[in-house]
């Protein structure tokens, strides 16, 4: 900040100075950058690519130097990546080409988001009221299992989602009771909530469909068809669950209770200084109750998709989240604690998920591992403090005694 | 982690180390006990009430423990196609990785670290040990397995050392770093025993698994039937590593700083004591530890690696390593202790139960993690413990108190 800016205090002003737009404008041309070299446009020449990268590239700089760092490098990362995509999408045919990047790489990826968004929104309210929830995977886990038990009996897919989010919601509450009142290490409870959530899925599993399949004809989560015909946002869009389009609402719901409402403001506030809460008359307790109970039913929502969704169809499978609640978990933080960014790298991790499954069709089985390790690696740079420090809630993780 | 706000009753120390250390004081060995007494009970319950009837519960519980082969002890035979004896001889094997990768949790949760990345720090170790035994094949053979060990362990003291340099230069936090290390060294594994990867075996081209270790780094069975899978010499290496842990940790300078550092970073900084230098050094023997988990299972057991598979060495080790680490509460022995007994659960389980006559044998692997979580859990509620354990005190007041330093008390 210069004299100047300090000085003179115009919002109007103040806004035009934040390089909060120019940062977004980088990163989205960076991602441009790789479009080009793709279909459905298909530049088969680097130049413009170049170009559209070099001027991400530069935007980034631009956007650190006012001093967002973290989105501008992220500005920075995306142009030179965009160019990187799209030099090795030149060394590929154009057939090939057409096979990966078609209308379903973006419903797959909206399909493997899913799931991502509805458990790092869950983690995102636990970790806001101060409680570290490490079991998410087990909650999403034992929501996948319950989910189509009750879909199976119950006939019908809404009870199995009742069902799940029943379930997931009393986890999360004998956790929150460890957590909260007892005042144990949240990792080590967590960790104690993902080993049981194995056992109690798997060992109910065989006890109650005796080691076979779950039935055919499990009722599935309906899609929404808005959209019919060959075009491309049909095909894209059209086909979607209805627990995706859930999940859109549910970042746009997040965002508003956690930042627009009193609510959200005492969520934080547990969250950032229980004791401060606890003086203006804030019942801590109920508050972080109330989080990591919802914190269980959305991440159980997001488990039954995995088994009731595009992926599971009505099967069950041992451990079947298979590191799905750590990926969440990963998007909550890469996302800084935030409800749109842990939407935009639940689609980022999403997408790189799609993209190793298409690759692995399209190329060979190990191409698309290296996409796999994206999600870890991005996180693990998020973590590092590369692209700015993140901001986790400042009482996260810590035990609060009443006085 | 900065200092809580001072206040009464427990809320005193500063980190999960210093509160186990208060527990220490309060319970000695009895509370693990309840705590495991506690988990198979709720268990039990759970099968009793899903296969309605209490006999079975019993009935699982005693084949569970003709399953670990304890029963060996009672009548000891010399004997190696003895069923106890084998069964025994598999329990000890399972236990072996457990031991270490619960050293590994131990030895960081003495530095006030959480290192969740046990699974991680197993699959490079396993990974540069399967490397170094398939090449230098011809080698003198102790030179050899010395070579692989050496390098197996150096590449999980690395892996974690990231993690450590993460937490002491720019404070991110252990617990998200090591989880993301463990899926970045499950999807390298992935790639490097997948089809044309570098540690791939040459021969054939499409079957995702490692070359077998060469002849020379094996380590030798010394215990059971040729081709049935025997005990190999790694127990006693397991067993060497424990007592290394007691003697670096209790009588180094070295140890001194990670144990004052994990009691209370603060104090441990006014003292002189580089907290940094700690958290980097303390989480890197940490890796160490469970990097020669992985080296032992590569020259022992296993000799070769498959992509996915699903047995618990791949997914759990480095779980099921706090689990013990946290029963014997992150001291040497206890955590010894706590890999035995996680090791029987687990062998025993699946063997007891494999051919059980009460019920589905596929029930077994996941009474086991019941049994597991359940364990977890209730350690991490020390305090749920300490004011059961203190009310009881409190009803028997002449009990002899100790007033040992805190430090002192938690070795």
């Amino acid at each position: 900040m210069t004299a100047w800016s300090a000085t003179v205090d115009n919002p109007v002003a103040n806004r035009m100075r934040d390089a909060r737009l120019p940062g977004i404008v980088g990163i989205a041309l960076g991602v441009f950058a790789a479009l080009l070299a793709i279909p459905p446009i298909e530049v088969r020449s680097i130049t413009w690519s170049l170009v559209v990268g070099v001027i991400a590239g530069m935007l980034g700089i631009w956007t650190v130097t006012r001093g967002r760092r973290r989105l501008g490098w992220l500005a920075v990362a995306s142009g030179i990546l965009g160019v990187g995509l799209a030099l090795l999408a030149l060394q590929s045919s154009t057939t090939n080409l057409g096979y990966t990047f078609d209308a379903s790489l973006v419903s797959q990826t909206l399909s493997f988001a899913t799931p991502l968004v509805f458990g790092s929104i869950a983690g995102m309210f636990s970790e806001r009221s101060g409680v570290v929830n490490i079991g998410l995977e087990g909650m999403m886990l034992l929501g996948a299992f319950w989910g189509v038990y009750g879909a199976d009996k119950g006939g019908s897919w809404a009870i199995g989602l009742v069902l799940a989010m029943g379930v997931g919601g009393l986890a999360a509450l004998v956790y929150a009771w460890f957590a909260i009142h007892l005042r144990a290490d949240q990792i080590v409870g967590g960790t104690g909530i993902n080993f049981l959530a194995i056992g109690i899925t798997g060992y109910f599993y065989v006890q109650l469909y005796n080691n076979n399949r779950i039935p055919y004809g499990v009722s599935l989560l309906p899609n929404v068809n808005f959209l019919s015909g060959n075009g491309f946002f049909a095909q894209a869009l059209g086909g979607l669950d209805v627990l995706t389009w859930a999940s859109f609402a549910l970042v746009i719901v997040a965002y508003i209770v956690l930042f627009k409402t009193p609510l959200g403001l005492r969520i934080r506030a547990c969250g950032e200084h229980p004791r401060a809460a606890d003086t203006v008359g804030i019942n801590v307790y109920a508050i972080r109750y109330g989080c990591v109970v919802l914190s269980g039913v959305l991440a159980a929502i997001g488990g039954i998709y995995l088994s009731l969704g595009p992926e599971g169809q009505g099967q069950f499978g041992f451990n079947m989240t298979d590191g799905r609640g750590f990926i969440a978990l990963a998007a909550m933080i890469f996302g800084n604690w935030r409800p749109a960014g842990a939407f935009a790298a639940a689609l980022l991790f999403g997408f790189s998920s799609a993209l190793a499954l298409k690759l692995a069709g399209v190329y060979s089985a190990q191409a698309g591992t290296l996409f796999q390790i994206l999600p870890y690696v991005l996180t693990l740079i998020a973590i590092a403090g590369v692209i700015g420090r993140p901001t986790p809630p400042a009482a996260d993780g810590k035990p609060y005694a009443k006085q | 982690m900065s200092v809580p706000p001072a206040s009464e009753g427990f809320a005193e120390t500063t980190t999960f180390a210093g509160r186990l250390a208060l527990k220490q004081r309060a319970g000695g060995i009895v509370v693990p006990i309840i705590t495991v007494l506690f988990a198979l009970l709720v268990s039990g319950i759970v099968v009793a009430a899903t296969q309605h009837s209490v006999h079975t519960a019993l009935v699982v519980f005693k084949e569970i423990y003709y399953g670990t082969g304890l029963n060996w002890f009672a009548n000891p035979t010399t004997n190696l196609t003895n069923v106890s004896a084998y069964n025994l001889s598999q329990t000890l094997l399972q236990a072996t990785p457990l031991i270490l990768t619960g050293l590994a949790v131990a030895f960081a949760f003495r530095c006030g670290m959480f290192n969740i990345g046990g699974n991680g720090q197993y699959i490079v170790g396993l990974l540069m040990a399967n490397w170094l035994g398939v090449n230098f094949a011809g080698m003198n053979s102790f030179l050899h397995i010395l070579l692989c060990i050496a390098g197996g362990t150096l590449a999980g003291a690395a892996y974690a050392g990231i993690a450590g340099v993460l937490k002491a230069t720019v404070g991110a936090h252990e617990v998200i770093a090591t989880i993301m290390l463990n899926w970045i060294a499950f999807w390298t594994a992935t790639w490097m025993l997948g089809q044309g990867g570098p540690l791939q075996v040459a021969n054939n081209p499409i079957d995702p698994v490692s070359s077998q270790v060469s002849q020379s780094a094996r380590l030798p069975d010394f215990w059971g039937v040729q081709g049935f899978q025997g005990l190999h010499i790694g127990i006693f290496i397991a067993l060497a590593a424990v007592v290394v842990f007691w003697v670096l940790l209790n009588r180094t300078t070295l140890g001194y700083e990670v144990r004052a550092v994990g009691f209370n970073p603060d104090a441990a900084a006014y003292g002189g004591i580089s907290v940094k230098k700690n958290y980097i050094r303390a989480m890197a023997i940490s890796g160490a530890f469970a990097g020669l988990a992985g080296t032992l299972d590569m020259l022992g057991g296993a000799q070769n690696y498959r992509v996915g598979q699903l047995d618990i060495p791949f997914i759990q080790v480095g779980f099921i390593g706090i689990a013990a680490a946290l029963l014997g509460r992150n001291t040497a022995v206890g955590t010894l202790l706590g890999a035995l007994l996680f090791g029987a659960l687990s062998y025993g389980t699946s063997q007891g139960l494999g051919s059980s006559s009460v019920i589905n044998p596929t029930l077994a692997s996941n009474l086991s993690y019941i049994i597991q979580g359940l364990i977890v859990l209730f350690i991490g509620a020390d305090l749920l413990i300490l004011t059961v354990w203190n009310s009881r005190k409190k009803l028997r007041p002449k009990r002899r108190t100790t007033a040992a330093p805190a430090v002192e008390a938690s070795s």
